[in-house]
């Protein structure tokens, strides 16, 4: 990885097609953004797992990182690594371990909102 | 704009949903998808450039200060009312990537805070993130079992 500006026209293109294939199921089926996304990081372990996610990670960085798929993608390599290194309890360790930052941040900076910011209510710009 | 009348007035809506074509309604959402999707994951880049560059974290670090980056301006922009207005535009291009998952933890426990912290807020943090982290880790230890059994 490199400052290379043509890395950031295929993470434009790569993680927009993530984006758009996923608008393109919401507009298509009645399926809510939670099943989309629960979907999303099925398939992203799932190609993890048979190698197919990370040579996309190669070519597009973050673009393949960054939507939900390469959440799944970072479960799974965590998993598989962590068996390598541990055997069979790796399975239970590597997923939440490779996830940490992502999910932690999650819940420290949310909190944090949700306590400090003012509610308002869906639809109603006060 | 239009959208208080829609949900009024279903006779309004049926004629601008037949007006508009259906090819260039998703056409439309599909590129807004796009561009916003593809610009998050260009932000998330640019952040994982900086780990590596200047901060000499590796590339897997570097990824994930990207999502940790993402998320902090994600709970910030929810907790300022903005990211909905994202979504409204966007769709999927906002909730497809990380960011999406950062404001359907924040979004819910902020409108739930005044149940109290703990089955409010503590609890209504993981309505929509809940499921993706079980489907997410529980398809990853099955992945890691079998992995495990096939190589062992």
């Amino acid at each position: 990885m490199s400052w290379d500006l043509f890395l950031y026209a295929k993470v434009f293109l790569v993680g927009g097609a993530l984006c758009a294939l996923g608008e393109f199921f919401c507009l298509k089926t009645s399926w809510t953004p939670a099943r989309i996304l629960v979907c999303y990081i099925l398939v992203g372990v799932a190609l993890s797992a048979f190698g197919l996610y990370g040579p996309l990670v190669e070519f597009a960085g973050a673009g393949a990182t960054v939507p939900l798929t390469g959440f799944g993608h970072s479960l799974c390599q965590g998993v598989i690594h962590s068996v390598q290194e541990r055997g069979w309890i790796g399975a239970f360790c590597g997923g939440l371990t490779a996830t940490a930052g992502g999910i932690a941040a999650a819940i420290f900076f949310g909190t944090i909102v949700a306590v400090v910011a003012k509610p308002r209510m869906k639809g109603k710009n006060t | 704009m239009n959208r208080q009348r829609i949900h009024e007035d279903p006779a309004h809506y049926e004629q601008m949903t037949s007006q508009a074509s259906p090819p260039s309604r998703t056409g439309q959402g599909v590129l807004r998808a796009w561009w916003v999707g593809g610009l998050i994951c260009c932000i998330g880049q640019l952040a994982a450039d900086v780990g590596v560059h200047l901060l000499k974290m590796s590339t897997s670090d570097g990824y994930c200060l990207a999502a940790i980056v993402l998320v902090f301006l994600t709970a910030v922009l929810t907790g300022a009312g903005v990211f909905d207005r994202i979504g409204q535009y966007a769709g999927a291009g906002s909730f497809v990537p990380i960011t999406g998952f950062a404001n359907a933890m924040v979004s819910p426990a902020l409108e739930y805070r005044r149940e109290g912290m703990v089955l409010g807020l503590g609890a209504k943090l993981f309505t929509i993130a809940g499921p993706v982290l079980v489907y997410g880790i529980g398809s990853s230890v099955l992945v890691g079992i079998l992995y495990a059994l096939l190589h062992h």
